[in-house]
């Protein structure tokens, strides 16, 4: 022990000794201990490699082993069960507010071919196309007897189709489960429920997926299988849509017009109790895409957005009352036409030079309109306007409630906010408007369109003051009593609203002379509104009067009225007999 | 005249380059990783024609690329495994460095393609995914600084290329990436291992490991769950595991046959972490086996030929390379048969992929450079009576 450390210090001494450089000892020294450390390390890490080797050979044998075991355990997995239970009741049913069936799945079969197996191909393909009328005899033949091992045949046949398939006994003719999406009720509210079709696709199984509508916003949720198939509820009621569905049609024919929507919501809510758009579509046979704005898979309720004319004179007149700048009985001067700038705004007859801001709307004056919001100013417009939900997208469930983002003029310059006052220079949806018109009817206060019941109670932030809204209520009532929408009147249930004939405007630039947007926003009854209805006609003309009519009065107006006339019992609103006795107050202000 | 030869001649050997090159090379693991690639792009006909189709490309689309980017990953492991280690190692640090940057910049340039991990950067004819690079050259360098450490006077190595481990499993795991963070700590610690390790330290993570997983399955009921679900026979049909699981069944022995397959339409991730259920469902057990073979003689070829090798550095680069190399083969198939918990992983050469097949071309080209034999003083050895040769 003790040598060890003395011996390369001897050596050193006997090199100085001799007069050698003891540096290249000290060297050799270093060197054969760093070799020394080397061969320990290295005999230590070759036991270490030699277990990790193993280990690695260990576990490549186990992954391995377990692959044979998967791989050899076939016949004990009913994998067919599995599977078959896996696409049962996949996919939620939809339901009105009321339980009724809006959309359900059925049960049926696809139908495939695997070649290899078939035993008489030309036979099989005879019966194939006596079966299904669309397939051809060749082109059957063709495919059973070349190279493919695997081809589809019919996505969807009916048990009748699946029994004479079954009866021609090849073994080569198989069928796969399948669950179909199905629309009892046609085309009714085609475009909230929006329609579904196969997704990924297996032999055993296919998914259905949603591709517009309700279908596509709540797909995940419907297929949720945490959820376990419990239906999906929609605050819609089917027999309310069915009635305004038939007389929007109806009406529609007899004005004319290319489109219609019509929507009616609960103005506490916001719940959405039936909201249509014409032309229409069967969603069990969905049409495919093409045609923008005049497909019928374009929902104008709420996807359409357009001028809606005088229908927003009661929101300025609103806020100026809400701001206190005027009174029902203030005098607004009406004298016309109006010039700002190189810009002329006028009214349809002319108004004299002054009236009070009740007759501005009753009247339905550009003019009035347009210096009430020259009061207000182009901030507190906006804002107001915001509050009301007018300039951003619809938060509705339905997947086409992206694209419902109103225009916005470039610059909201003096003169544009003199423009939106009666409506034009900002495009919205008629479900906007609805909207809008809700917080005017439930006493001021923000409602969310939806269309899940329960969802948006009242309570919303205060828009106006409860007093502000039950002074354009009246007003409301007095277009329908003494205004513009004469035709609107329905007996007992004391229909307030507002008319809006707008030009539509050319693609080329300016308006059109001869076509216009003309709507009906209104309420009822106006003295404790429960619903709001509004109705919007796309180009619509009147044609029994000497020369074509298309203002709202004599088009919209006569149709919402059919509307509210046939809904309103439906909906439980009970008729009020005697006359109401709104009917005095509006007297006495109207000196 | 000791002098003047020592240092001032050149030292060059009289073999030219190829020859050399040939003797020395593992000529075995070659042959395997070139087998491994023509199987992937042979999965690749069956597999990524959905993906393609998906994406409205022509069919074979993903295959041309992979044969592409296949073409550089192998071109690129023949030039490494030319080299010297010494020069390979010096490559590797420079490429460490550029990719650590990369990785370091992903935050501000990096784009996540809508998947919620920012890990890629986007050029315009693909994307880059810098951590596949990092791999490789992080076992270099963490090798480098493990070797160095066991010199006389050497730097700290243990604990710096621990620093460095941490300090890129961290930032891999921002991303979020756990499943790079986790090879990255993986390969240092079998370098740690071989380095030596002390052997209470490995007793005591050992047992700590356990201590905790029992304290955690006994106490977090979310922990337990899932280790349960995981444990349990029955699976989802509906789920990708479902699938995968499936697929190897129907493919039993010998496959149901080429393009016969149907998981490739229903899995999305059927062309990278799940080909291998591809190829157990479109040629049965017999392929799947085949692949983990080829791994299998890879990995323990090289740490068979490592355990014979003299110098620290190459041994333990080399180690951790083909443990890299091996695990991540492991959990992508550990996973497809349920051995271990669903993590996005790559199959080494056979999944789709331009990054991960270069980044592994690279790091199998240094492993075949580090695996060449070479003179390892065996006489020395016998001279001095020291090493175990027989």
């Amino acid at each position: 022990m003790i040598r060890t450390p003395l011996r390369p210090l001897a050596r050193i001494l006997d090199a100085r000794r001799k007069g050698e450089n003891p540096d290249a000892i000290e060297r050799e020294n270093m060197h054969r201990r760093h070799e020394e450390m080397r061969g320990r390390a290295r005999v230590q890490a070759e036991g270490r490699l030699l277990i990790l080797g193993a280990t690695f050979l260990m576990v490549f044998v186990l992954v391995g082993g377990r692959m044979a075991l998967i791989a050899g355990s076939e016949p004990s997995e009913p994998r067919a069960s599995a599977a078959g239970a896996s696409i049962r009741a996949q996919r939620a049913d939809i339901l009105d507010r009321r339980g009724r069936i809006l959309a359900t799945n059925m049960e049926t079969y696809s139908l495939y071919a695997q070649p290899p197996q078939m035993i008489d191909p030309g036979h099989a393909a005879d019966r194939l196309a006596a079966i299904f009328p669309d397939l051809e005899r060749e082109a059957l033949i063709e495919k059973f007897t070349g190279k493919r091992k695997f081809l589809w045949i019919k996505r969807k046949i009916s048990p009748e189709q699946r029994q004479a398939v079954h009866d021609i006994g090849d073994p080569g003719l198989l069928f796969g489960p399948r669950e179909m999406r199905l629309y009892p009720n046609g085309a009714l509210a085609s475009h909230v429920l929006g329609g579904a079709r196969f997704g990924r696709e297996g032999v055993h199984a296919a998914e259905v997926v949603g591709v517009a509508g309700v279908e596509k916003k709540l797909d995940s949720m419907m297929r949720d299988p945490a959820r376990g198939g419990e239906p999906v509820r929609l605050s819609l009621d089917l027999t309310v849509q069915a009635a305004v569905e038939r007389v929007l049609a109806g009406g529609m024919t007899l004005m004319n017009a290319k489109g219609a929507s019509a929507v009616v919501m609960d103005v506490q809510t916001g719940e959405l109790v039936s909201i249509a758009s014409l032309p229409d579509f069967d969603p069990n046979d969905r049409p495919g895409v093409s045609g923008g704005a005049d497909s019928p898979l374009f929902n104008r309720a709420v996807q359409g957005v357009y001028e809606l004319g005088s229908t927003f004179k009661i929101f300025a007149v609103a806020q100026a009352m809400d701001l206190g700048l005027i009174t029902p009985e203030s005098m607004i001067d009406t004298k016309g036409p109006l010039k700002w700038g190189k810009f002329l705004i006028r009214d349809f007859h002319d108004y004299g030079a002054e009236m009070t801001t009740s007759e501005v709307i009753v009247k339905s004056s550009n003019i009035g309109a347009a210096r009430i919001a020259q009061q207000i100013g182009v901030e507190r417009q906006q804002a107001f306007l915001r509050d009301l939900g007018l300039l951003d997208p619809v938060p509705l469930e339905i997947i086409e409630a992206g694209g419902s983002q109103p225009l916005l003029p470039h610059r909201w310059s003096e003169l544009s906010a003199m423009t939106i006052s009666y409506g034009h220079g900002l495009s919205v949806s008629p479900l906007h408007l609805a909207t809008a018109y809700s917080i005017i009817a439930n006493g001021g206060r923000q409602v969310r369109p939806t269309l899940l019941p329960h969802q948006g109670g009242p309570g919303g932030k205060r828009v106006m003051s409860r007093e502000t809204s039950a002074a354009a209520r009246r007003m409301l009532r007095r277009v329908v009593t003494d205004g513009t929408a004469s035709f609107g009147e329905v007996s007992g249930y004391a229909v307030g609203g507002k008319t809006g004939t707008a030009d539509k405007p050319d693609p080329q630039g300016g308006y059109y002379e001869d076509k216009t947007i003309t709507t009906f926003a209104s309420m009822f009854p106006a003295d404790k509104p429960q619903y709001v209805l509004v109705v919007m006609l796309d180009e619509p003309v009147e044609t029994t009067g000497p020369e074509p009519r298309r203002t709202a009065g004599w088009t919209a107006v006569p149709v919402a009225a059919e509307i509210i006339r046939r809904i309103a019992p439906l909906l439980g609103v009970r008729p009020e007999i005697e006359p109401a006795p709104l009917a005095d107050i509006t007297l006495t202000s109207s000196n | 005249m000791t002098e003047m030869v020592y240092g001032t001649v050149p030292v060059r050997d009289g073999e030219p380059v190829l020859p050399k090159w040939w003797r020395t090379i593992d000529k075995w693991s070659m042959s395997c990783v070139m087998i491994l690639f023509a199987i992937g792009l042979l999965l690749g006909f069956a597999a990524s024609p959905p993906l393609a189709a998906k994406n409205g490309f022509e069919p074979f689309h993903y295959v041309q690329r992979q044969a592409l980017f296949g073409t550089v990953a192998l071109m690129t492991m023949l030039i490494l495994s030319m080299m010297r280690p010494d020069l390979v190692r010096r490559l590797a640090v420079i490429g460490f460095f550029c990719a650590l940057a990369a990785v370091i910049g992903l935050p501000f340039f990096g784009t996540d393609f809508g998947k919620g991990a920012v890990r890629w950067y986007s050029l315009g004819f693909g994307s880059f995914q810098p951590s596949e690079f990092l791999k490789p050259g992080f076992i270099v360098v963490a090798a480098w600084l493990l070797a160095a450490s066991q010199e006389i006077n050497g730097p700290p190595g243990q604990r710096l290329s621990l620093m460095l481990a941490v300090g890129i499993a961290g930032m891999l795991a921002v991303q979020p990436d756990f499943g790079q963070a986790a090879l990255i700590l993986f390969g240092w610690s079998v370098m740690y291992f071989v380095a030596g390790a002390p052997i209470y330290l490995l007793v005591g993570i050992a047992g700590l490991t356990i201590l905790a997983s029992t304290l955690a399955y006994n106490h977090s009921e979310h922990f337990a769950r899932r280790i349960d679900g995981f444990l349990s026979p029955d699976v989802d049909p509906t789920t990708q595991l479902g699938y995968a699981t499936n697929a190897i069944r129907e493919g039993g022995f010998f496959g149901v046959g080429v393009g016969e397959g149907e998981v490739k339409w229903s899995l999305p991730d059927a062309h990278t972490d799940f080909i291998i259920a591809v190829a157990a469902e479109e040629y049965g057990l017999i392929l799947v086996l085949t692949v983990i073979l080829l791994y299998a003689v890879i990995v323990v070829r090289s740490m068979v030929r490592l355990m014979r090798e003299r110098d620290p550095f190459i041994r333990l680069a080399g180690t951790g390379l083909a443990a890299v190399f091996g695990v991540q083969a492991i959990v992508n198939m550990g996973v497809a048969v349920r051995l271990l918990p669903a993590k996005g992983m790559t199959l080494p050469f056979v999944s789709y992929g331009g990054s991960s097949l270069i980044a592994g071309g690279i790091a199998v080209g240094m492993l075949l450079a580090f695996t060449r034999s070479r003179p390892q003083g065996e006489i020395g050895d016998i001279l001095r009576g020291g090493g175990r040769h027989r």
